[in-house]
Parts: structure tokens; sequence; C-alpha cells
């Protein structure tokens, strides 16, 4: 079939199976958008900003497991693009963006809308490509998808300029349904006699603790996992970009480690002798001090990119190679040999991890008049029975969603982990809808956050999504606020917002049911209310109690055991 | 350490900014960096030296091979492994009076070739290891040098071993 540029593009995501392009038109895309508009085979999502388009193909990627796809234009399109890209590029997300640029004989010249986009992605994409002949588009198309999704997914960028696309030059085009690169070739299977030396590390383990992040969720070894921690009886923690993958309300599940972690996981963390790492990277939030990270411990590492293997901490048994596959392999080797674990040991160490959890450390006084935020989420937990899909955005409403819902299933937690892009909840949640059109999605936000892409509520209007926004308005930049306490004698600089919109009237202007909660004892019937309201998105504007912090607390610089707890925590 | 870490890349535009970027990104230090294409035009081959700790060199090799366009790499100051290194210079010196030929018998004892003679310069081609380039600028007074252009490190191993696709 004779196809041009831009049919081609059409016609590719369609072979693709492309369920939703997330985009905004500009000039050097027209002809992109006419091929599209002619083909009506994608669903087109019309966002409000750029920004917004590749944070709801993100969204969208991170609770389906699908690759996001976005298409913007040259120039401010793309710049616009940027932050959704590198907030994908850090949490690893499948996504290919497309960007317009001008025609190829003016690139250079300064033309209008111009930018250099593959220099300016480039250090926050996994690969990208400038197309620069319309026969090597489909080529390009395909490539694209297979990197960004295959090995440690990643965003990749194509540009193409206009008369790439032009609607007059056709050339023949078939649909390659696989492809292979002879400089990418991600390994997959892990090495027998690592993965054997690991088992004998396990089985001989007497403080053994699973540290486990983002990777088991993108590698969809959450089965695995389950089935080879409850097997082993070991206790498990993970990062905030990994909740999920083991179930919250599980008996050997520690909660959530790092710095606003709960104080049995880092205590456990401090005091393993193995610790088994999997599809985590030992990020600066997770160690705190690396002097003081797990220093009794050797370290079993799993992960299919090689780079991320003793990066920040040397580890002693590598494992590089898909994570369920991995685990998998273990779970085999287990069932061969019937040899058991250092059962004794493991349960004097279960009774020391009960000692710890006794310090209760998220709990806090529920009895205030002033609304808690943890106790709004803890209550979002109750009415949505546990089952919703939460985004969130950055900063203290995150923690207290990754420290207070109990997340039971992978891809039901989606927000910006390594970035930490404030902005990120709305649009997130409008990917999340549209992958999961019968679910409920729930966006926890901030009064600083939701106003970073509060256009958004456009969007949700012209596709009717009822997404609930939970927006937890302390009438502060709450995390920046709590730093400035903690480590600036209370200098509050530029933390306070002297003027916030009243979100009830401007949720109300966009077409949506808005709603505004200041007493505790209104905010369960609230949160029923609006859930009940089934086809409407909701924005549920809680005012919460002013100076609230997140606890415990590991300062940044500090070791995993040097936690800070609630000051009134033994007062509950 | 010093190592030179030789790389087999795909010959595209924007490969070697990749590369750059890496290092500048990552906070790695490049000393010196050559490429052109090879024999197989799809392919150019990069000679990169660079310094640091084995925990960075390991990191810098991992990361390089994370880039998409980087197809192939060796490290040619792995233990127990030898290889061959070279690089060209030429120099542009003042030459006058009883000059002329003291710089023609250093040029001799270093093995270099005089390319280019005016009235009152010479310029000298020579090929070696950076420590032998950097004796022959030594044996020049400061003055006397009008212009010096270096190729940069190139190395390959010694033996069988071939880094090729």
């Amino acid at each position: 079939m004779e196809l041009s540029g831009s049919e081609i593009i059409a016609q590719f995501l369609k072979d693709e199976a492309v369920e939703y392009l997330f985009g905004y038109p500009g000039g050097a895309v027209l002809h992109i958008y006419d091929a599209l508009f002619k083909a009506d085979e994608v669903k087109h999502i019309l966002v409000r900003h750029e920004q917004a388009a590749v944070h709801a193909a993100d969204g969208y990627a991170r609770s389906s497991g699908k690759t996001g796809v976005a298409l913007v234009t040259s120039g401010p399109g793309m710049t616009n693009a940027v932050t959704g890209i590198a907030t994908a590029y850090l949490d690893s997300i499948p996504l290919v963006v497309i960007s317009g640029q001008v025609p190829t004989a003016v690139i250079g010249s300064d033309a209008f809308q111009e930018v250099d986009s593959v220099g300016i992605s480039r250090p926050c994409v996994k690969h990208n490509f400038l197309v620069k002949d319309v026969k090597d588009l489909a080529e390009t198309l395909k490539k694209a998808f297979y990197v960004a999704s295959t090995g440690r997914p990643g965003p990749v960028l194509i540009d193409v300029p206009k008369d790439i696309t032009d609607p007059n030059i056709k050339i023949p085009y078939s649909y390659m349904p696989t492809i292979s690169m002879r400089s990418y070739n991600p390994v997959i299977k892990g090495h027998q006699y690592q993965i054997k030396k690991a088992m004998e590390l396990i089985k001989r383990a007497k403080r053994p603790v699973f540290y486990t992040g983002g990777g088991v969720v993108l590698s969809n070894a959450s089965q695995s996992l389950r089935t080879l921690v409850q097997r082993l009886g070991f206790p498990i923690t993970s990062t905030l970009m990994g909740l999920g993958a083991y179930p919250a309300t599980d008996e050997q599940w520690l909660g959530m480690l790092g710095m606003h972690g709960t104080y049995e996981a880092n205590m456990a963390m401090h005091e393993t002798d193995v610790l088994i790492a999997v599809g985590a990277r030992f990020d600066d939030r997770i160690t705190g001090h690396l002097e003081h990270f797990c220093p009794n411990a050797k370290i079993i590492h799993i992960d299919i990119d090689p780079s991320s293997i003793s990066k920040n901490v040397k580890v002693d048994v590598p494992i590089v190679g898909d994570v369920d596959d991995v685990l998998t392999s273990m779970l085999k080797l287990l069932k061969d040999n019937q040899e058991n674990t250092n059962l004794e040991a493991i349960k004097d160490w279960w009774k020391k991890i009960r000692q710890w959890r006794k310090k209760n450390c998220l709990k806090y006084n529920k009895k205030t008049k002033v609304i808690k935020p943890q106790y709004v989420i803890e209550k979002l937990y109750e009415v949505t029975k546990g089952d919703a899909y939460i985004t969130s955005d950055v900063g203290q409403h995150q923690m207290f969603a990754a420290q207070y819902y109990k997340f039971d299933k992978p891809r039901q937690w989606i927000n910006s982990g390594g970035l930490g892009t404030m902005g990120f909840g709305l649009p997130a949640a409008m990917g999340v809808q549209l992958a999961h059109l019968d679910q409920t999605v729930a966006c926890v936000t901030g009064e600083g956050s939701i106003q970073m892409n509060i256009q958004e509520l456009a969007t949700c209007m012209q596709y009717q999504l009822p997404i609930k926004i939970i927006n937890l308005n302390n009438r502060y930049l709450g995390m920046v606020r709590q730093w400035q306490e903690f480590f600036y004698e209370g200098r509050y600089a530029m933390s306070y917002m002297d003027s916030i919109p009243d979100f009830v009237k401007l949720t109300e202007s966009y077409g949506h049911v808005g709603m505004q909660v200041d007493k505790t004892s209104d905010v369960e019937d609230a949160l029923k209310e609006a859930f009940a309201m089934k086809d409407k998105l909701v924005f549920i504007d809680f005012i919460t109690n002013r100076e609230e912090n997140v606890y415990p607390m590991i300062a940044a610089g500090k070791g995993q055991h040097e936690m800070e707890l609630a000051p009134d925590s033994e007062l509950v | 350490m010093r190592h030179i870490i030789s790389i087999l890349l795909e010959n595209e535009a924007g490969a070697l900014s990749r590369v750059a970027g890496l290092f500048s990104a990552r906070a790695y230090n490049i000393e010196s960096l050559t490429v052109a294409p090879t024999e197989e035009p799809t392919l150019s081959r990069m000679t990169l030296v660079t310094r640091g700790s084995d925990e960075i060199i390991e990191q810098i090799t991992k990361q390089l091979n994370k880039l998409i366009d980087v197809v192939k790499l060796n490290d040619l100051n792995v233990h127990g492994h030898s290889h061959i290194e070279r690089e060209m210079m030429l120099i542009k010196v003042k030459a006058t009076g009883s000059k002329r030929d003291e710089i023609i018998r250093l040029t001799t004892i270093f093995r270099g070739n005089i390319v280019d003679v005016t009235p009152n310069s010479y310029t000298i081609e020579l090929t070696g290891t950076s420590d032998k380039l950097d004796a022959f600028v030594g044996s020049f007074e400061c003055d006397s040098i009008l212009e010096t252009v270096r190729s940069g490190v190139m190395g390959i191993a010694r033996g069988n071993s071939a880094l090729h696709v």
C-alpha cells in the first residue's frame, strides 16, 4: 500500500494496536492531524497542555503495562513535553513521544517554532530519533516502540520534520511485526550460576529481608514475587515505586522503606544479614547515608539494567535479568531442592520485627476537630474498599497516600517517584481512567500541586472522565514547609500561597462537581457521596491541619536507623 | 587509573553527542576522544581515554553499553591484557639559524618527519604514545612553539582478539 508520511504514522499506530494518542496540534504536525482525522482509527485525547499529554500517556502506560503514546508539535510543544518525558525516564515508563519539527530544509536556521528537540531531550530519553527520510519512518516508529517497551523500559522521542509528513509524497508501506537491532539486545535470562549462589545465601540467611522496587511492577513479576516471599516466609518492604507488587494487607509486609518509611522496614534493613534487592535501584531516598546502609548485609541484587548494579552500593551477588524470569528460576530451584531455610533463626527474626512493629510508627491523633490528612487517606481506603487506582502529585499528600492506602495490587499506585513532578497527578489520572473505564480512579493532591495542571479539568469534561480529586489543602507547600520547620528554623520562605482559588467554584466553572470539607466528622460522608457519583468528576477540597508533618522521617544524610518519629506518637 | 575504552558505534548523526553528553551529565572526565568511520561504513570506531577508580570505570562502561547507538565496547586496560596505543601530533616550531639543524636532529631522534618548511619554521609530524609526544614538546622552549595539534589516543588490543561485529 502506498502512503504518505502522515498516513504512515496513522496506519502504523493502528497496526501497533495503539488505543489512545494523547496530544495537542500545531503547525509542524498539521499533516499528521489531518491523516489521523481522516483515518479516525486511534482515539485522540486533546489535552490542554503538552506536559499533560505526556503525563496522561504515562499514567495510561503505568496502569495498563502498555506503551503510552503522545503527539506534540515542534518548539514550545516539544519543550512543554520535556517535563513529562523526564518524569517517565526517571521511573522507566515505556512511552513513545512523536514531536513535529520544522521542515528539513530550514532545520538549523532558527525557523519559527524550531528547537533542537533531539538535543534537548537526549539526557532524559532512553533513545531518540530524527527522521530524515520518509522511507525510514515506518522502521523508526517500530524501533521506537521496541526500544521503549523492552529491557529497562523508558521514553523514546521521534522528531518528525514537516516535509517528511507531506501528504503528496507517497511511498510503499507495510507493517513490520518484529524488529531486531544489532546494537540493542537486553539480557532477559538471569545467569543460572548467580541464581544458585543467591539461593545458597538465602538458605543460610538468619535475618533476611526483601527490598523490592518499581522493577517488579514493570516486569509483571508480582505473582512470582508473592509466591517466592510467602514460600520463604521472609519479611518484605518496598520502595515508593514498588507499592502494590506485594499486598500491603499481608502479614509479611513491613510497609514502605526509606526517608518516610516505617520504623520496622528501616530497622529490618539496618539489621539484615541477607538483603534481596529486586528491581530497585538503591536511590538516596532509600539508602540514607550510605555508610550506615545495611552494614551487616550480604546483598543480592536482581535488575535488568546492569548499570543499576553496584552503582550506589556494592553488591555481593549481582543477577542481571528480567525480574520475573529470575524469580521464576529461583522458585524452580527452591522446588527442586527440598532443603529448607534457617527456620529457627527466621522465627527469632520475626520476634524482633514484631517488637519494632509495636512502635506503631504511623499512629496519629484521629480525634481532632481539624482534619488530619492521614485520616482522609484512611477513609479513602475504606470507602473505595482498597480497590481504587490512586494517582498522586508530589509532596506530603504523596507520602500520606503511600503510607496509609494499603495497595494490594500492582499498577494500582501511580506517582512520580524519581523526578518528583508536581502536576503529575491529574493528567496521569486521565490516562489511568481511559485505560480502565469502569474502575474507580482517585487523584490525591494538594493545593500546590493541583494548580500545576489544573487546566486539565477541561479535558476531563470533554471526555467525561469521572476522576475523584482528593485535595489535601493545608494552605502551605507542605513538604517545603516541613523542611523549613526542621532545617531552616521555621522560616517559611515562599511556602505559603497568599491567594488560593475557591476550588469548588473553579471546579464548577469547568462543569464538574466541587465540595469542600473542613470537619473530621464530615470526611467519610463526603467521600461516600463523591464516590457514589459514578459518572461525575468530583473535586473534594479537604481543609486539613496546617502544620502536619510526615513521620517517620530520616533526614537527608542520616543513617536508616536514625529515624525521627512523630513527637506525639506516644500520647495517642 | 587511566583507561582506554574502544567503542564501535552506529555511524549516525548524534551518536557522538550521546557519548559526550553521557560524560558531562554523569560528571565523568574525558581526557581525549577520537572517532572516525570504519571499513564498514555504518560503524564508527571511537577511542576514549578517561580516568577513574575501578568502580567508576565499571559504571562508565555499563552506561556506555546502555546507549542504544553503542554496538560493542572494550576496555583496553583490563588486567591481564595488553594493547598498543598511538597518538599523532603536528607541531609547528620556530626554526631559524642554528636551530634549524638542531630541530632536524631532534626530529630524527624521535622518529618524526618534517612535513612543511618555511624560512622561519618547520612543521613536524610525530606519532607515538602520549608520553613520547609530551617529551618531544618538552624539548622545545615554550616560545619557540607556534602551534600544536594532537589527534588524541587511538588504541587496539594485542593478539588475536578483535573488536568487530
